[in-house]
């Protein structure tokens, strides 16, 4: 920091008191070596030094793939290119593929709907508990939070194995249970057919995302007074009405942050569903968006068009989180 | 919720009753799969096979023996810790600059920058994993924890500069001025003054950038594909589909599944508070 220098050069009285004066307004200004001239002239380059490391590892490991990215996806690339045969330039050909490709198109319908199913489902139920974390006494509260933040904490791998294990189709305690609940599911294979493949991982990502959601909208709860509610209340209006004309509106903007973090999350779902895929699920009928990406491009080694899926991802995500950034934006100014 | 407040404290409340009823149920049903994580992992294979499940442990600890002296763990362990050393240091540093940066300075692109940055946090692994797979192979650094640490980096770099951000700016330049008034150069007034202010806040970023780095399984699971190279969840999942092969010893897979947990367990204890507050940043205040 070239500051530094700067600053010990002037031990005199007169250029400190100078220096606090101008301190709060601009300290990079403050500081410079020459009180006399004018300030607002002089670029400090300071920030920009600063900013250096970031920028340049930003730079190089996501702006060069991403450019990497849309640079193949107009590229044929297969598995020749392995042995350095130099890609041929097809443009909007990998493109065009995949939107002719009916897979392509069930695995993005797929995608969206579980997202969307998912993301609705946490949000209603975090809520819900929210709500339920506010109507107890400290004690139960308490055993409630502290229930929800283990789930919270645990690694992604290690719920996963948990959950296989739950649901195993041999010994796992699911199938215990609902055999001794009275229902036949002796021996039943969760993971064979799709939908209740989209069950499981429905359940596990639930089950992952509700206390983020819960402790968000809890905290959104706390800041709304009693003394409204009570009032509402003394004039006649019922428990829902409370909530549809004072809780929901005072929660809306942490809701509405929380839901688009879990449709952006939830988009993206990748390693809970590889995990149960590797659980033993048919591949080619459970792959979402995230797998289908890793299938093109690890398994077989079809990077143009893997990078063509990715581009349209990036896309979609671009899209899906652009009112959250403008909205954390909006808090920052 | 405003009848807890208006009923006397004495009086018989059915719905209160039922709602704490409700708040045990939900709880128990939440921590149930971390429970019987612990609980398999301390009971022998043959129990837990058995028709009937156990819900009390025996405090049977061969499956830990066991999981540890398989070599892997040990091996995955000392990679997990160094790609996670390595990024966490690396990413504290340039996101410390780049917050100090954005936080004290007003500079031209300043804006653009913060808004680059909050998007650049939305851009999912998923969708980038082969062309940073494509971009490691080529500089030669797969299966490479350093290869691994840059991208890790970069990949929190982002988060931890919007939550540094705000820490940096909690703490007034008129200190450090201050101090300048009182005979300190401004690396002293910095050093003495504004760094032990931001201690908690570099802990907290520093324990987010660990649990990231720590968790992470996409991008490992395409840059670490060799064995001996596997972090801590390549090797779970490795683990676990090994013992697939042969009948699953599901005791050993959850005895390893709790040793990858305990420590995040515990450091996410620490920055929870933190964590939530950072991702919804104000929006409470409406």
């Amino acid at each position: 920091m070239s500051e530094d220098t700067d600053a010990k050069v002037r031990p005199e009285p007169a250029a400190k008191s100078r220096q606090h004066a101008g301190a709060v307004a601009e300290p990079d200004e403050v500081l410079s070596p020459a009180p006399t001239a004018p300030r607002r002239r002089r670029v400090t380059w300071t920030p920009y030094v600063l900013l250096v490391p970031a920028v340049v590892i930003l730079l190089a490991a996501l702006a060069y793939p991403v450019g990497w990215q849309l640079v193949t996806s107009t590229q044929q690339f297969g598995l020749a290119q392995q042995f350095h045969v130099p890609p041929d330039f097809v443009g909007a050909a990998n493109y065009l593929t995949l939107l002719a490709d009916p897979q392509v198109w069930t695995v993005v319908a797929r995608s969206l709907a579980f997202c969307l199913v998912n993301a609705i489902l946490t949000v209603l139920i975090g809520v819900g508990l929210a709500m339920l974390m506010n109507a107890v006494g400290r004690l139960p509260r308490l055993i409630l939070q502290i229930a929800l933040l283990l789930a919270w904490a645990m690694p992604v791998v290690a719920s996963m194995t948990v959950f296989v294990w739950l649901f195993n189709w041999h010994t796992g305690v699911v199938n215990w249970l609902l055999t001794r609940l009275g229902f036949d599911y002796v021996n039943h294979n969760w993971l064979a057919s799709p939908l209740s493949f989209y069950f499981v991982a429905t359940v596990i990502v639930v089950w992952m995302s509700v206390p983020f959601v819960s402790f968000s909208v809890y905290a959104g709860l706390t800041q709304i007074s009693g003394e409204v509610l009570e009032a509402a209340q003394l004039d006649g209006a019922g428990g829902w009405r409370r909530f549809a004309n004072i809780t929901l509106p005072m929660i809306r903007p942490v809701l509405m942050i929380v839901l688009l973090l879990q449709i952006i999350w939830d988009l993206r779902v990748f390693t809970q569903i590889k995990l149960l895929q590797d659980a033993g699920a048919p591949i080619a009928s459970t792959d979402l968006l995230g797998t289908y990406i890793y299938r093109l491009g690890v398994a077989s080694s079809d990077f143009g068009m893997a990078a063509a899926m990715s581009v349209f991802v990036l896309i979609l995500t671009i899209l899906v989180s652009a009112p959250y950034v403008r909205s954390l934006i909006k808090e920052d100014n | 919720m405003a009848t807890a407040t208006t009923a006397p404290a004495a009086a018989f409340r059915p719905g209160r009753l039922l709602a704490t009823a409700a708040a045990i149920v939900v709880a128990l049903i939440w921590v149930f799969p971390v429970y019987w994580m612990v609980n398999s992992s301390l009971l022998p294979n043959v129990i837990l096979t058995s028709a009937t499940p156990r819900f009390v442990p025996t405090g049977f600890i061969d499956n830990y023996v066991a999981v540890i002296k398989s070599g892997g763990f040990l091996n995955a362990l000392g990679t997990s810790l160094l790609v996670t050393l390595i990024a966490v240091a690396a990413c504290l540093l340039f996101a410390f600059c780049a917050a100090l940066a954005i936080s004290r300075y007003k500079f031209k692109g300043r804006t653009s920058f913060v808004l680059t940055i909050l998007f650049i946090q939305m851009l999912p692994a998923e969708g980038l994993f082969v062309a940073q797979y494509k971009l490691l192979s080529s500089a030669d650094l797969l299966n490479n924890a350093g290869g691994l640490a840059v991208l890790y980096t970069a990949a929190v770099v982002p988060f931890t500069i919007w939550m540094l951000r705000g820490f940096v700016a909690g703490v007034p330049a008129d200190l450090e001025e201050a101090a300048m008034v009182d005979g300190c150069s401004r690396g002293q007034a910095f050093f003495r003054i504004t760094f032990p202010l931001l201690a908690p806040g570099l802990v907290a970023s520093g324990v987010y950038a660990f649990l990231q780095a720590w968790n992470e399984f996409t991008i490992a699971l395409v840059i670490m594909q060799k064995e001996n190279s596997h972090t801590l969840p390549l090797w779970l999942r490795s683990f676990l589909m090994q013992s697939n092969s042969r009948a699953t010893d599901w005791g050993q897979v959850m005895a390893a599944s709790t040793l990858v947990a305990v420590p995040v367990i515990i450091f996410f204890l620490i920055v929870q508070g933190r964590l939530t507050s950072g991702l919804v940043a104000g929006a409470v205040k409406g």
